[in-house]
């Protein structure tokens, strides 16, 4: 039982279509997996994969239509346990501009908690270290339009992160931020993983981001079709371009190099390793 | 652009003016309204501009604010000089045209009318500037709160008044770059007659509405998705904290309600 209790997720043959029942190609069909505490799962699928669906599965936004998922053992379906369901799995959505309720990023950060009528005093302790632990400080005061990207991802982050969840659910949190946005958004949600043991599911459209997770899910009309470590799914290119997708720049460019006769390995994912396999290369010649 | 919209804008800061619970600064801002009227000597309403000004300046809200807020009643007080001058009898005849004379009663008392409307103004944009649209509509809501036993939804009514607030700025700034985006293909929305220039606001109007309920779907969904419920249970961060310098601000207030009722000011 104890592996049991350590999965913060578990999807069991979960169904769901958006037009009822017996449709031909429900949206999800037959998901099963869990995530343990403190994973970094990437989730990246073809567009109409099921992605955005599977992670409102997971919070409770969309009930399955068929079989079952269960968040730290509850099932969604249990209406009077929902704000534990969505307290403890945060979602993070890809437009910065349509997530911020309040006026304030104070109030935004405000917002969950107060939802959960927790006592003001908790409430107030929470946002100010909240915003202390992301370096929000100086935005307090400040109204969400007047934000950058980022900072607009970051304040959201932080608004999951204020009701201490243990999985934060990430729709492309960074699909509309320029790469310095991006940066600042990735190092955040790595570093709450690394340091506080909170799990995540990163939805991405970006190899290079994917290549950063402990573990890959790739899904394909409705269904995972590969599910293991970023070094092994990601390398499997004859599976990504079959279902659309690609590896990362560094992959893809390691495997023409091999076509071409360069004797380079089968496991590179990113720009340090790809050159640092040339350079040995070169050495040895 | 967007941060020049003054609608109900708030300047962050954290003066004690700031700081004061909304509810109670409601409550000060109409006992002050209320006592405005009672006022009867210009010395009394030069004595409560000079107030007004110095809660300015202790809010710490730039002066091209106050200007700014003040603009529209600039007309108002033009139009209302205009009828008192021309209007109002008694006194000493100024000058006359045609028919009509200009006393000296009607000048005082137009004056006295538009100062007073002045600082009245200035008092609610002290308000508004120093709160929060989210804590002054909630403030609000706590006094309508009564209404909820008639079965109003005033909770969920000030939910959507805030979010509303919130999303003024990002439909302007998005209306601008729509507009931006068909002047550059050749609209025209300044000539032609009327009727030409509602129809060239068509391309205009209706993304903007596609794009305000596309944002409102997600919106709700993001709402959802961090425990909001309707009709749930909720505690607020804002409104809840009392401290003695709401009570003094009120109890301040009613002072002066007093002397100005006992002296006559
Ligand atoms: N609200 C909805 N109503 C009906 N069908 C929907 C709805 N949302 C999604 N779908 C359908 O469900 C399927 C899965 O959609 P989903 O949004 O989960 O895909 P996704 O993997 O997130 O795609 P993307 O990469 O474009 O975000 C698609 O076929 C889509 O057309
Ligand atoms: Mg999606």
């Amino acid at each position: 039982m104890a592996g049991q209790s350590a999965a913060i997720i578990e999807s069991k043959d979960a169904y769901f279509s958006y037009s009822g029942d017996g449709e031909p190609s429900p949206a999800l069909s037959g998901i099963n997996f869990s995530v343990k505490r403190g994973e970094y799962v990437a989730l990246i699928g073809p567009n109409g994969s099921g992605k955005t669906t599977l992670l409102k599965l997971f919070n409770a936004l969309l009930i399955p239509s068929n079989g079952e998922v269960l968040v730290k053992g509850i099932s969604t379906t249990e209406e009077d346990k929902l704000p534990e369901v969505r307290r403890s799995c945060g979602m993070i959505f890809q437009n910065p501009d349509n997530q911020l309720v309040a006026t304030t990023v104070e109030e935004d950060l405000a917002f969950g908690l107060e939802n959960l009528a927790l006592p003001v005093s908790v409430i107030r302790k929470r946002v100010k270290a909240t915003a202390a632990l992301l370096g929000l400080e100086m935005l307090l005061k400040q109204p969400p339009h007047l934000l950058s990207g980022g900072e607009k991802q970051r304040v959201a982050i932080a608004g999951v992160l204020a009701m201490e969840p243990d999985c934060i659910l990430m729709d492309e949190p960074t699909a509309m931020l320029d790469p310095a946005g991006r940066h600042s958004v990735l190092n955040t949600v790595h570093a709450l993983n690394r340091n506080r043991g909170i799990a995540v599911i990163h939805v991405t459209h970006f190899p290079e981001e994917a290549a950063l997770a402990g573990r890959v899910l790739a899904l394909n009309e409705g269904r995972v079709v590969a599910d293991g470590a970023a070094k092994k799914v990601l390398t499997d290119l004859d599976l990504l371009h079959k279902i659309g997708l690609q590896g990362t720049t560094a992959g893809e460019l390691a495997a023409l190099l091999r076509l071409g006769g360069c004797p380079l390995p089968s496991h590179i994912l990113n720009n340090r390793e790809l050159v640092d396999n040339i350079c040995t290369l070169a050495q040895n010649n | 652009m967007a941060r020049s919209i003054t609608m109900g804008q708030y300047i962050p800061g954290v003066s004690i003016i700031h700081q004061l619970n909304p509810r109670f600064k409601l409550l000060t801002l109409v006992l002050i309204l209320a006592l405005l009227f009672l006022l009867e000597t210009f010395g009394a309403l030069v004595v409560s501009l000079g107030m007004a000004l110095a809660l300015f300046a202790m809010a710490g809200v730039p002066f091209k604010y106050l200007l700014r807020g003040l603009r529209p009643v600039l007309y108002i007080s033009i139009f209302a000089l205009i009828i008192y001058f021309f209007f109002t009898s008694g006194g000493v005849v100024l000058f006359r045209i045609g028919f009509l004379t200009v006393e000296s009663e009607g000048g005082e008392q137009g004056i006295f009318i538009i100062a007073r409307l002045v600082v009245l103004v200035l008092f609610s944009l002290l308000v508004t500037l120093t709160t929060t649209p989210l804590s002054l509509t909630h403030g609000m809501a706590y006094f309508l709160s009564p209404l909820q036993r008639l079965g109003l939804p005033t909770e969920e009514v000030a939910m959507i008044m805030a979010v509303a607030l919130r999303f003024i700025p990002t439909l302007m700034e998005e209306s601008q770059r729509l507009m931006r985006a068909q002047l550059a293909r050749g609209a025209d929305f300044e000539t032609g007659s009327i009727f030409k220039r509602a129809r060239n606001l068509v391309p205009l109007i209706v993304p903007l509405f596609v794009s305000a309920f596309r944002r409102a779907d997600e919106l709700a969904i993001a709402m959802e998705a961090r425990g909001f419920r309707i009709g749930a249970k909720r505690t607020r961060m804002q409104d809840d904290l009392i401290t003695f310098k709401d009570w003094a601000a009120l109890v301040i207030t009613l002072a002066l309600i007093v002397l100005v009722l006992i002296f006559n000011l």
